[in-house]
């Protein structure tokens, strides 16, 4: 894993932040953009998570979707999906929240130095993947090839479509968007986003993948970028699940002898590959 | 200038094949190109036809009453229009507009099907590969299906 990623103490103890900004995303995902009560920012690495804590409502696992190599406002993206989620969305400009983290392994970005790189997204995974893609264009020099595939519902379920348009105006970037049905103005990809894959200019022997979307997605992802030659080892995802200490003390996020918290929440395929279909884990 | 033959043995649906093989098919192909909004064909036409694509994109289209024309899914460079040229009643299912100008290699169905017919190693190897592509087809569209991207079902 990357060996820049800053492990957080475990501390159970939340900081307050502020809610500077909030920008709704899509009609069920907002943008918060917070600041730290203390004035001091929080680092991270790509693909790291923060607790978030709603006070009286309860806590969750959120990605952190901001700009790792610039400081400035905590960012997360937050899809309303349940009660705290929900609450966490409804804030406003003002309001307080409690922020523990930066928690778990991030996107091994400094390890896919000198490789050709595949960031493929999903849905609400390309929140996770935000900071990967800004730190790579931000040291774009370091990597080969980079495609992005970004798959979506409909036109109008595509996260940052303002950024999406930026990036597929850049030449040093291949950027390929679909989603699963369109209406006839709609002039991109039309499917599943495994058939992205086929599309993409890579190396195989010198590729690192790094995919984040629902498991049944990133499942078939991999057997497509096996087709293609991508090594497991050079395969990594993001993995989602029941989080509730984030430190690896309580086991809610455990899957096999991982812990999704503390050695995830992005892993190599390698280390995931026996429970990554296995029913009920 | 490169004969048809040429031409499709850079296609991936061609590629590895025999020349001799390559130089049959191509007798039933002809080097088309469709601009940008056109028509391939369309739902319900006859299926006399099929394309492989070498540049551009095209939206395999449906016509959902109150919807107008949904896409269902593009294909693009490297990819296989129309398998309805090969079962009968002959028919093809959906309409097929380009997104964007396309070049393609557009075959005469029925003149395939015969020559099929009448070299059947040479079918069964066209055939294998044409399973594939309408394994893949099948295989996304039930990705499709699932609707992976909703709401998980424990959420919080």
């Amino acid at each position: 894993m990357d060996p820049l990623c800053i492990q957080s103490d475990p501390d159970l103890t939340p900081r307050l932040f502020r809610v500077i900004r909030h920008q709704r995303e899509l009609h069920d995902t907002v943008t918060l953009e917070l600041e730290s009560g203390e004035g001091s920012p929080l680092y991270f690495c790509a693909g790291q998570f923060n607790m978030l804590y709603v006070f009286g409502i309860g806590e969750v696992p959120i990605s952190i979707s901001g700009s790792p190599h610039e400081p400035g406002p905590l960012v997360h993206t937050i899809r309303s999906a349940g009660a705290v989620t929900q609450a966490i969305s409804g804030l406003k400009r003002g309001q307080t929240l409690g922020v523990r983290g930066p928690f778990g392994q991030g996107w091994p970005l400094e390890a896919a130095t000198g490789q050709d790189l595949v960031i493929i997204a999903g849905g609400i995974g390309l929140a996770p993947l935000r900071p990967a893609v800004r730190q790579v264009i931000a040291y774009r020099e370091r990597y080969g090839k980079v495609s992005l595939l970004v798959g979506a519902r409909t036109p109008d379920d595509l996260l940052y479509p303002a950024e999406l348009k930026e990036w597929r105006s850049r030449f040093d970037l291949q950027v390929h968007i679909t989603v699963d049905s369109a209406g006839a103005d709609w002039r991109s990809h039309v499917g599943v986003v495994t058939m992205l894959i086929s599309k993409a200019e890579f190396e195989a022997g010198e590729t690192v993948a790094m995919i984040c979307g629902p498991e049944v997605m990133m499942r078939f992802c991999v057997m497509e970028l096996r087709k293609r030659g991508v090594a497991a080892e050079n395969t990594y995802v993001s993995m989602e699940r029941n989080m509730k200490c984030a430190v690896g003390y309580c086991g809610h996020c455990q899957i096999g002898p991982k812990f999704v918290c503390k050695d995830g929440p992005v892993f190599p395929l390698t280390h995931l590959e026996p429970f990554f279909s296995m029913r009920g884990v | 200038m490169e004969t048809i033959d040429a031409i499709m043995a850079e296609h991936p649906f061609f590629k590895g094949l025999d020349p001799s093989v390559l130089k049959i098919v191509g007798g039933c192909g002809s080097n088309v190109r469709i601009n940008a909004g056109e028509y391939l064909f369309h739902e319900g036409d006859e299926a006399d036809r099929f394309y492989a694509v070498r540049h551009g994109m095209v939206a395999l289209e449906i016509y959902v009453p109150q919807r107008e024309q949904v896409t269902i899914q593009t294909v693009g460079a490297g990819d296989l229009i129309g398998w309805s040229w090969l079962f009968p009643p002959h028919v093809y299912e959906f309409s097929a507009r380009a997104i964007e100008m396309v070049r393609a290699t557009s075959f005469d169905g029925a003149c395939l099907r015969r020559k099929c017919d009448e070299d059947t190693a040479m079918g069964y190897e066209l055939m294998k590969r044409l399973a594939q592509v309408i394994s893949q087809r099948l295989g996304a569209t039930r990705l499709q299906l699932l609707d992976i991207y909703g709401p998980a079902v424990h959420t919080k």
